[in-house]
């Protein structure tokens, strides 16, 4: 029992770290592919060890606290920032559930086992999914204020301010699915999309572009990347931060991507569903990364060809267009499923 | 707020996925480098005749003509028993300043005998600043083929054409 959850802890987290350092990869490389030129391919073959080669130098940078800067916050809000990317991946199935039959090996008996391939299956995991994005913000604020630095308190309260009004309109983007399924157990709702995936998929595209376009700005990323913006507020509320805290927040970044991009093709798009997971369950975890690669390769692609938000039109697409859409989705979603599937 | 029109967003989204297809332009350096004009300018070198002989007088005319001031030059007599130039002075001490030098060329158009020209290297990377001074024997051109180098011996009271017949005077 404990074996199993400390061996399926260690998974996440190593494929949050390594998932992280490859994606700063792959972004590199892909978005100079969308700019005519190559990426990285020096440090090792392919400039596969070029995220080793950043991490060494970050970790060999000078680590600047500044003197008048509140030491408790600026230390933790790096680590407030990251943990919540790594721990809402504990709830996304990996694959379908695998039963393992039992067998006799060295002469002891192994009695068979289902294993749940995802950490922890709880029934109300799209609440959990909610509330553990919302505590990154509290990173973000203590890192601006606790700089003393008025460039990254702007950075700090510019990006809080754009995270919360972007949380209400993922908020009732995450009703689509739970309407539909009716169920907020994302196990269910995987199951769901894998049977009735032809219902799914037309109802579902309205809430799938507001849950896009919302994930992109919670996690900060172009288009809607102000408050780190490099020309106009220096860098916003990592001003300050060097070193490893830095890279610390670069992780979360990172880490963040990953983890919405799971959570959206989790929702949105089958997770591991797909054609021939019944016959080969191996496909599931396959078919995952796979999904989770090409919407990544999609939001790194939007950052490289669209130019960034001014924060008060940002503010006003946040709630004056697409709050109102997501509130239309959920009628509208509500309305295909009772006509399809009857009540409840 | 005026209308949000995602058309031409998605057409610029093509654009730039159609763009990934291209060939990159990027030049892999080490391997693959720059072809360079023929006029380019680039580092220095000290020119010499056919018949092995150098071509600088050590007049400093280079010296007096740069706008950087990245040129030492000393001259010095020739004799019959060592002879660098044909004439009667040559460089004794000829230094050019590579990180004084703007690399204008002022000193190859006031050259009278064409002995110092720029050729076509670039890649000139030193570590402190006196490598970054060149001196005479950097300078000079390797000797021809068929050719004796300098210093040489001439023999006394006889006055052939010290400056050879070439067909290409440059």
């Amino acid at each position: 029992m404990i074996l199993e959850w400390v061996l399926k802890s260690v998974v996440i987290i190593l494929f949050g770290l390594v998932g992280f350092a490859y994606t700063t990869y792959y972004e590199r490389r892909w978005l100079a592919r969308i700019q005519t030129r190559i990426g990285p391919n020096r440090a090792g073959p392919w400039g596969l060890f070029q995220p080793v080669a950043d991490g060494l130098k970050l970790i060999f940078k000078e680590e600047l606290v500044p003197e008048n800067a509140y030491k408790v916050a600026f230390m933790l809000a790096p680590v407030i920032t990251m943990v919540p990317a790594v721990i809402v991946m504990g709830v996304l199935p990996w694959g379908d559930l695998w039963e393992i039959p039992a067998f006799t090996l060295f002469g002891w008996d192994f009695p068979g086992y289902v294993l749940d391939l995802s950490l922890a299956n709880i029934n109300v995991g799209v609440l959990y999914i909610l509330s553990v994005t919302s505590i990154s913000v509290y990173g973000v604020v203590l890192a601006g204020w606790s700089s003393n630095n008025k460039y990254a308190m702007l950075g700090g309260l510019r990006s809080t301010a754009q995270m919360i009004s972007y949380e209400l309109a993922l908020g009732l983007a995450f009703l689509g699915p739970v309407i539909m399924a009716g169920s907020m157990d994302i196990f269910e709702i995987v199951k769901f999309q894998q049977h009735n995936w032809w219902t799914w998929a037309p109802s579902q595209v309205v809430g799938a572009i507001i849950f896009f376009i919302a994930m992109i700005a919670e996690i900060n990323r172009a288009p809607f990347d102000m408050p780190e913006a490099e020309q106009e507020l220096v860098a916003g509320y990592h001003t300050e931060y060097s070193g490893m805290k830095f890279a610390l927040f670069f992780m979360g970044e990172y880490v963040k991507m990953v983890a919405v991009s799971a959570i959206f093709i989790t929702l949105f798009w089958g997770g591991f569903a797909g054609p021939g997971v019944e016959a080969f369950p191996w496909l599931g975890p396959a078919y995952y990364m796979l999904k989770v690669f090409i919407v990544l390769g999609i939001m790194i692609w939007i950052r490289g060809t669209l130019p960034r938000f001014r924060y008060d039109r940002l503010m006003a697409f946040g709630w004056k267009i697409l709050l109102p859409l997501a509130i239309f989705n959920v009628f509208l979603v509500a309305v295909i499923s009772f006509a399809r599937f009857g009540s409840a | 707020m005026e209308r949000l029109n995602p058309i031409p967003i998605l057409k610029g989204l093509w654009i730039t996925f159609r763009t990934a297809f291209e060939k990159p332009v990027t030049k892999q350096y080490p391997e693959e480098r720059f072809e360079v004009p023929p006029r380019f300018r680039g580092r220095h070198h000290l020119r010499r005749y056919d018949n092995g002989l150098e071509k600088c007088i050590g007049c400093a005319l280079c010296a007096a003509a740069c706008p950087a001031d990245a040129i030492f030059v000393e001259a010095s007599e020739n004799s019959d028993e060592v002879r660098f130039s044909p004439g009667e002075r040559f460089a004794s001490t000829y230094e050019i300043n590579l990180l004084r030098c703007i690399y204008c060329g002022y000193c190859e158009d006031a050259c009278p005998t064409q002995a110092i020209q720029l050729g076509h290297d670039y890649e000139l990377a030193y570590t402190n600043r006196a490598d970054a001074i060149i001196t005479r024997e950097q300078l000079l051109d390797p000797v021809p083929d068929g050719a004796e180098g300098t210093p040489r011996q001439v023999e006394p009271g006889v006055f052939t054409r010290s400056i050879p017949d070439m067909p290409d005077p440059v």
